[in-house]
């Protein structure tokens, strides 16, 4: 039976002559990333911004967003953020964190539903007061810190400097670009954006990871080899499997993507940029790097294989 | 590679029988279930999944006691207590007892009166019995000596925090018996951190009312309204709820809502409005049938929460011990407020710091848009690896599905929340589960490109890319393990099935291929790789 494949059998392709390509590009994009972040910020959603989140159906079936955008002057809310969706039936209102506290933000969720509930449906009622938003800031910082420490401490023990090294440095560059992902789409970051951001961390050491077994078995292998060539030799041998596995993991992001509901849709898209970025770094980002660090150094690698 | 130990292949299949039945459950409609769990003896499972409030709807609540109101009683209490000591010890003030803070201070001149008084204020402090120390041991208040006679009373933070800690314990009984009196399957009440309560009901339609019975602190108290002539310090000018403009009130409290045994709504038979019966205990009966026959002819206020709801005249003595609140209600206030009298009142005022209220309606939304998008994913999947890898892609695809009830299965065991990004992440495992048999298959490829025999390609193949599953997916792991103990709920649902499924994928896509390949090679023997 012959098999469907994208990557063709004993390709050679010489990916290190790219990195004149990707290294000026994945250092554009950092620096976007990074200027954008710094001029525009990350667009917080109310779990770090604090505030109410409504989503609402109109009884009707046609949401009148004018009148759903006016409720900010007529109760001093400040501005209201009204986005339709699902037909236009739907919108979600989003009300800024009030001045005065947690009794502040009840008393305003109170005020817009009186006024609104004979013509809408609440299908999601959420408030954060300020208090608990500031912890929720707190925990997916520490969120983010532990899982680059607990990087560092598996590179660490797993692989030798150089290799740990590129590692590090291509799952900071993922991390980056996630971040700037969110900045330029202005996607709403919340806390499961957090969880996002984590679960593309593990993802692109995972990316990393199998190229630089790879590697490191064939430094053992092919001792006379010039590196670029080896680091292209491994990397023809595991891209089968890397385009494989991303694709299966894209598909089952796009999935998420247009059937599993708005709630989850920027979850879904961060994942999917993950994992592009992923894949791409793990070939163009991280291998690279060892020719600069020259890794045949190291005679003899530390850890079991 | 083709010999397996008889109790590996008995336990992975074994494994898999189990989370078949497992499951079960889960996919039968409630009622079956129901009868099922009455039917059945104890070991068999009969557990459905728990859904998250994401996902069946509900509402989650976040409450926080108020520690600045729990002080403030504490130093009312403490004030009370130097008086009555000062009062049985003959001891003479100069001045009054002042409040500042957490501080009480007094001047007591003599010092004989002093000698008297302190060793039992020094008793309040350290009392004989240890349970109102704080878990630290620490004593709760610290008495300082001044000079001419000044006493200073300190509340200490240990002090504090043990009086907010009970509290909290307090909040979470009455919270309870308020929740419990909307007849809501499974509310899901517990402490949150120092002085927090988090309140959880599934399936609810209307928050309004859960909100309402929960942020009411609904401290009821008799008093009677004072007298024109009344001396300004003894009266309290209170709110009233069914007309505007403030009524002067005796601040001395005739009977106090936690001497109220029952509380019933009815209906006045004059007038059929709603109006809430209610009870005394034996010493609230008496106080109040005292009260009523001392002051026949003048109205009486019925407050609640600092607002006078009714203030009715005494026609005659009330000493039967019971009596009722009328107060222009409507049928659903005089409910709610005979469900809040009967559960008692709340030792300090709460706020809603955090509220996510998901409606049943968007809950069942998001139950479909997950299931597609685990179809469509799960289908786009099969498909891609069976045209990929042909019978091998088989195995993975077989292996997959078994995967995927492991996960379901793992999540009845541990009776954890299948929340709307626990979905996602069980997804998400669908596209990365296959990882595994990739790494195994491109290897068994290449070893066989370099001119191995079928036989030995296999077995080098799942040998050398075992290390590396290992390595991938443990990365993962951790990164699942952070996500659980950083986030709550539906996050925290996300990292539980992520973490499941790595746990599940190397049981499913190493052991259980291998199983089936080497099943195919025993009975095939073919010469050639199918991939």
């Amino acid at each position: 039976m012959r098999t469907f494949r994208l990557a063709p059998d004993n390709m050679t392709f010489g990916f290190m002559r790219l990195r004149r390509v990707s290294y000026p590009f994945s250092a554009l994009m950092s620096i976007i990333s990074v200027l954008v972040f710094l001029a525009w910020g990350l667009n917080f959603g109310i779990d770090f911004a604090g505030g109410t989140l409504l989503e609402v159906r109109a009884k009707s079936g046609q949401a009148d967003l004018a009148q759903l955008r006016g409720l900010g002057d007529r109760f001093a809310l400040g501005e209201v953020e009204v986005q339709a969706f699902g037909g236009n039936s739907d919108a979600t209102v989003r009300i800024r964190l009030q001045p005065g506290g947690d009794a502040a933000q009840q008393a305003a969720v109170e005020r817009v539903r009186e006024t609104i509930a004979n013509d809408y449906e609440f299908r999601r009622i959420e408030v954060v007061g300020p208090r608990v938003s500031g912890e929720l800031v707190q925990s997916g910082t520490l969120g983010v810190v532990l899982s680059i420490i607990s990087v560092l401490i598996y590179l660490w023990f797993r692989y030798e400097w150089q290799l740990a090294v590129a590692a590090v440095i291509a799952t900071m560059h993922d991390l980056l670009l996630t971040v700037g992902f969110f900045a330029v789409t202005r996607l709403e970051f919340n806390i499961t954006s957090i969880a996002a951001i984590l679960t593309i961390v593990g993802l692109s050491l995972n990316e990393t990871v199998v190229v630089l077994d790879r590697i490191r078995e064939m430094m053992k292998k092919y001792k006379k080899l010039p590196i670029p060539q080896m680091i292209d030799l491994s990397i023809n041998a595991v891209l089968s499997r890397t385009i494989m596995t991303s694709t299966t993991t894209t598909l089952a992001l796009l999935a998420l993507v247009f059937f599993g509901g708005h709630v989850i849709q920027s979850f879904s898209l961060a994942m999917m940029w993950g994992v592009i970025v992923a894949t791409y770094s793990s070939i163009f980002i991280c291998s690279p790097i060892l020719i600069y660090l020259g890794v045949r150094d190291v005679t003899e690698p530390a850890a079991k294989s | 590679m083709l010999r397996f130990a008889r109790w590996k292949v008995a336990s992975v299949l074994a494994m898999t029988m189990v989370s078949f039945f497992l499951i079960v459950p889960s996919l039968l409609p409630a009622d079956l279930r129901t009868a099922m769990q009455k039917a059945m003896p104890k070991w068999v499972p009969t557990q459905a999944i728990v859904l998250g409030l994401d996902l069946q709807g509900g509402a989650h609540l976040l409450l926080e006691v108020d520690s600045g109101d729990v002080l403030r009683s504490q130093v009312n209490n403490l004030r009370d207590d130097v008086r009555r000591i000062l009062r049985e010890e003959n001891a003479r003030l100069s001045g009054g007892i002042g409040i500042q803070g957490r501080t009480v201070q007094f001047r007591v001149p003599e010092g004989s009166d002093r000698g008297r008084a302190l060793p039992k204020l020094r008793a309040l402090a350290n009392p004989a019995g240890a349970s109102s120390l704080g878990v630290s041991g620490a004593p709760p208040f610290e008495i300082n000596e001044q000079a001419d006679g000044l006493l200073q009373i300190v509340v200490t933070d240990a002090g504090v925090n043990e009086r907010v800690r009970r509290a909290v314990d307090q909040t979470i009984e009455v919270l309870r018996r308020r929740v419990d009196a909307l007849g809501t399957t499974e509310p899901n009440i517990q402490r949150q951190g120092a002085d927090r309560v988090l309140v959880q009901v599934p399936g609810l339609q209307d928050t309004n009312r859960l909100k309402e019975l929960l942020g009411t602190t609904a401290k009821l108290e008799f008093r009677m309204v004072a007298d024109p002539g009344a001396n300004p310090g003894d009266v309290d000018q209170l709110d009233q709820t069914d007309q505007p403009g403030k009524l002067p009130v005796e601040k001395r409290v005739m009977v106090e809502g936690e001497d109220l045994t029952d509380a019933q709504p009815g209906f006045d038979q004059r007038t059929g409005e709603p109006i809430v019966n209610f009870r005394f205990n034996i010493r609230g009966g008496q106080r109040f049938g005292e009260a009523t026959s001392a002051n026949v002819g003048r109205p009486f206020a019925i407050v609640l929460d600092n607002k006078v709801i009714s203030a009715p005249r005494i026609l005659g003595p009330i000493t039967g011990g019971s009596g009722q609140i009328s107060g222009r209600f409507t049928v659903e206030q005089a409910n709610n407020l005979s469900i809040l009298l009967r559960a008692g009142a709340l030792p300090a005022k709460l706020s809603i710091v955090e509220e996510r209220t998901v409606g049943p309606g968007l809950g069942q939304d998001s139950i479909e848009a997950g299931k597609r998008a685990a179809y469509v994913a799960g289908v786009l999947v099969f498909c891609y690896m069976l045209i990929t890898y042909g019978v091998f892609g088989v195995f993975a695809d077989l292996a997959l599905a078994i995967h995927i009830i492991m996960i379901f299965a793992g999540l009845v065991l541990l009776q954890a929340t299948l929340t709307l990004p626990g979905i996602a992440g069980i997804v998400l495992t669908i596209g990365m589960a296959v990882d595994s048999n990739v790494l195994i298959y491109e290897r068994i490829r290449e070893e066989s490109r370099a001119g191995r025999s079928v036989v030995l390609a296999l077995d080098a193949g799942f040998n050398r890319a075992f290390a590396t599953i290992i390595d991938s997916q443990s990365t993962m792991f951790v990164a699942a393990v952070i996500l659980y103990f950083l986030g709550s709920g539906p996050v925290r649902g996300f990292a539980v099935s992520l973490g499941l499924g790595i746990l599940t994928t190397v049981v499913t896509a190493v052991t259980m291929t291998r199983m089936m390949i080497a099943l195919w090679y025993r009975f095939g023997r073919p010469q050639k790789l199918p991939i």
